[in-house]
């Protein structure tokens, strides 16, 4: 009897989790589909927001940035992150172990204090606000992703392996190419995946580091809001809602979460 | 093909002296085993002539080349792994060529090669296939033609057949044999199994606490062991006294030593050497012991005794058909060939 009752409580917890995560989501998916401007029931389908969305040129421009700053990003940190991972695996070296733990608190402090801090820190070296701050602050934000998802897949590998290819006369470059890789791509493209994740969605580093009228779309929703809401936005958020969670469950997919597959 | 030559080699991990002042010849075209316990450096020595492990100090050479300060992709050597490390990403036929593929020798040659290769381990119609697809034995061939394809100055092994159960590892030991034979390739090979290195080897290298303790042919080393370590690792020794202080309280006149032993040797025969009479031996040649006979253990066309001698226990295998019947309890007489008692100089 009380079994039965915990598993009903476990399930309508799970149920309630769910609902909580995932409800405000699906109303303002719902209302992106709304004809009413001021999300007035009964629903009446339309795609007008989305057509308006087509039209206005200031909220493409941003998402082109946001895409385009997410790819350059993406490219750096998978190649950085991954290079790190292999070099993390293959050699013994002072400080190791605390340059492995040193990469976790940036995923554990608050954007807010980093963004803070990237501020600080680009006007201090001169660089400032601008597109290339942007790119670094997100590169630095996603590499400890890439280089956790990565190290949890070399983790798997045997590196007898790259012994026995240099008993066959690869050097270093051909080992990595033609034996490490091949066992870590589903691992590197999974970070990948993550990597695009973080600098796409980000808002707090990119509102810091982003000279206005240069913003990101995240920045760009934000600053819409502000302004006056428009179901317009509802129609741009529930565009990136699907494509985050899409290459989300695809990283997922990918990564099986470090395990063997 | 080449030989190879360590001289001196010293190694240090930490305050561990995993190599001590190691010296051995490995002569061109030979099968050399190098035989100890775990941690004793014969992986540690196999892995710096490979390359993976750079020397503090001695000289390394293969063929008329010094290596010490050589990586291991340019050593030009073979090496197979004792899990055998097969690329679990490519066929068979594309491990094999891996090594052709590196040197670049062109599809075709290449080809050819890796087909020779195969046929050489009995895999001609295997090339297709990927690793986790054959068996343990298979697999084991795949990595010898792989580590042989290259035509490579020297083949080295590391515990090769250890990974194989019993029946299989005779086929492999035979095999192993054949092929090294046919291509004729300085071998090395690091086992614990000193059955294994007595079977295949001309010449054993036996180390420990990464010494090498002693370095030549099986019989020799079986016969004539350097130290009691050495006499007790290579297979079973019933030992008549230790450096100079006899285990057996009998006066020791009915053992006859060869000429020129010294008073402070260890003394010890093999069980195979000993033979088992219900007579005292009449042979005044003969070194001769009375025992009690405790067990016999029958086991086919030979058996195996466990004899009580004075309080020591003894072991002797002799064929079935030799040994009397007798009652387990029963007085018996030991006898050898004087030829038969090993000498160990002592502080081996």
């Amino acid at each position: 009897m009380s079994g039965r009752f915990l598993t009903l409580l476990g399930k309508t917890w799970l149920g309630l989790i769910l609902f909580f995560l995932y409800a405000p989501i699906i109303v303002m998916a719902f209302m992106s589909f709304n004809a009413s401007q001021y999300y007035q029931l009964p629903f009446e389908f339309s795609l007008k927001w989305y057509q308006d969305l087509a039209g206005n040129d200031e909220i493409i421009a941003a998402a082109t940035r946001s895409v385009l700053i997410a790819l350059v990003t993406t490219v750096i940190a998978t190649i950085l992150g991954t290079a790190a991972s292999v070099a993390l695996f293959r050699f013994e070296f002072r400080g190791k172990r605390f340059l492995q733990v040193m990469l976790f608190p940036p995923i554990a402090i608050p954007w807010l204090i980093t963004g803070t801090a990237m501020l600080i820190f680009f006007f201090g070296v001169g660089l400032g606000r601008g597109t290339p701050s942007v790119i670094i602050g997100h590169v630095a934000l996603a590499l400890p992703y890439v280089i956790v998802v990565v190290s949890a897949r070399l983790a798997t590998f045997d590196a007898t392996l790259e012994e026995a290819a240099r008993s066959l006369g690869a050097d270093a470059w051909t080992v990595t190419r033609r034996v490490t890789l091949p066992w870590i791509s589903s691992g590197v493209i999974a970070g990948a995946l993550f990597a695009f994740a973080v600098s796409f969605d980000q808002f707090v580093v990119s509102y810091f580091l982003s000279e206005p009228g240069d913003s990101t779309l995240p920045v760009l929703i934000y600053t819409s809001i502000r302004k006056g809401f428009t179901p317009e936005i509802n129609a741009i958020s529930t565009i990136i809602i699907v494509v985050s969670m899409a290459v989300m469950l695809f990283a997922a997919r990918f990564s099986n979460f470090g395990g063997e597959r | 093909m080449a030989e190879v030559s360590v001289q001196n080699v010293t190694k240090h991990f930490g305050t561990l002296k995993a190599l001590n002042n190691v010296t051995m010849d490995f002569p061109d075209g030979g099968f050399f085993a190098l035989l100890g316990p775990s941690g004793s450096g014969k992986t540690t020595l196999l892995r710096a002539i490979a390359g993976f492990i750079f020397t503090d100090g001695g000289s390394i050479r293969i063929g008329d080349k010094s290596v010490e300060h050589i990586p291991v992709e340019k050593r030009d050597i073979g090496m197979m792994f004792q899990n055998y490390a097969l690329f679990p990403n490519m066929t068979v036929a594309d491990n094999v060529g891996f090594g052709l593929r590196v040197r670049k020798v062109g599809a075709d040659e290449e080809r050819r090669r890796v087909g020779e290769a195969l046929e050489l381990v009995q895999l001609g119609q295997h090339g297709d296939r990927k690793p986790h697809q054959l068996s343990g034995g298979q697999r084991q061939r795949v990595a010898l033609a792989r580590a042989m394809v290259t035509n490579p100055k020297v083949l080295l092994l590391d515990e090769p057949l250890s990974a194989l159960d019993k029946a299989l590892r005779v086929d492999m030991q035979i095999e192993l044999k054949r092929i090294q034979r046919e291509i004729g390739i300085t071998t090395i090979f690091v086992t614990h199994d000193q059955e294994e290195a007595l079977t295949l080897s001309d010449k054993i290298g036996i180390l420990k606490n990464g010494t090498m303790i002693q370095a030549g042919p099986p019989r020799e080393v079986y016969s004539n062991p350097a130290d009691v370590f050495t006499a007790e690792f290579l297979g079973e020794a019933n030992f008549l006294s230790k450096d100079g202080k006899g285990v057996l309280g009998l006066d020791a006149a009915s053992i006859k030593l060869p000429a020129g032993t010294g008073t402070n040797a260890t003394l010890a025969v093999r069980p195979e050497s000993m033979s088992i009479t219900v007579d005292e031996p009449q042979q005044d040649d003969m070194s001769k012991l009375p025992a009690t006979l405790e067990r016999r253990i029958f086991a086919g066309a030979m058996a195996t005794c466990i004899l009580n001698c004075d309080g020591q226990v003894f072991k002797v295998i002799a064929r079935d058909q030799d040994i009397p019947e007798l009652k387990e309890g029963g007085q018996v007489w030991l006898s050898w060939k004087p030829e038969k008692t090993i000498v160990v100089p002592s502080g081996g």
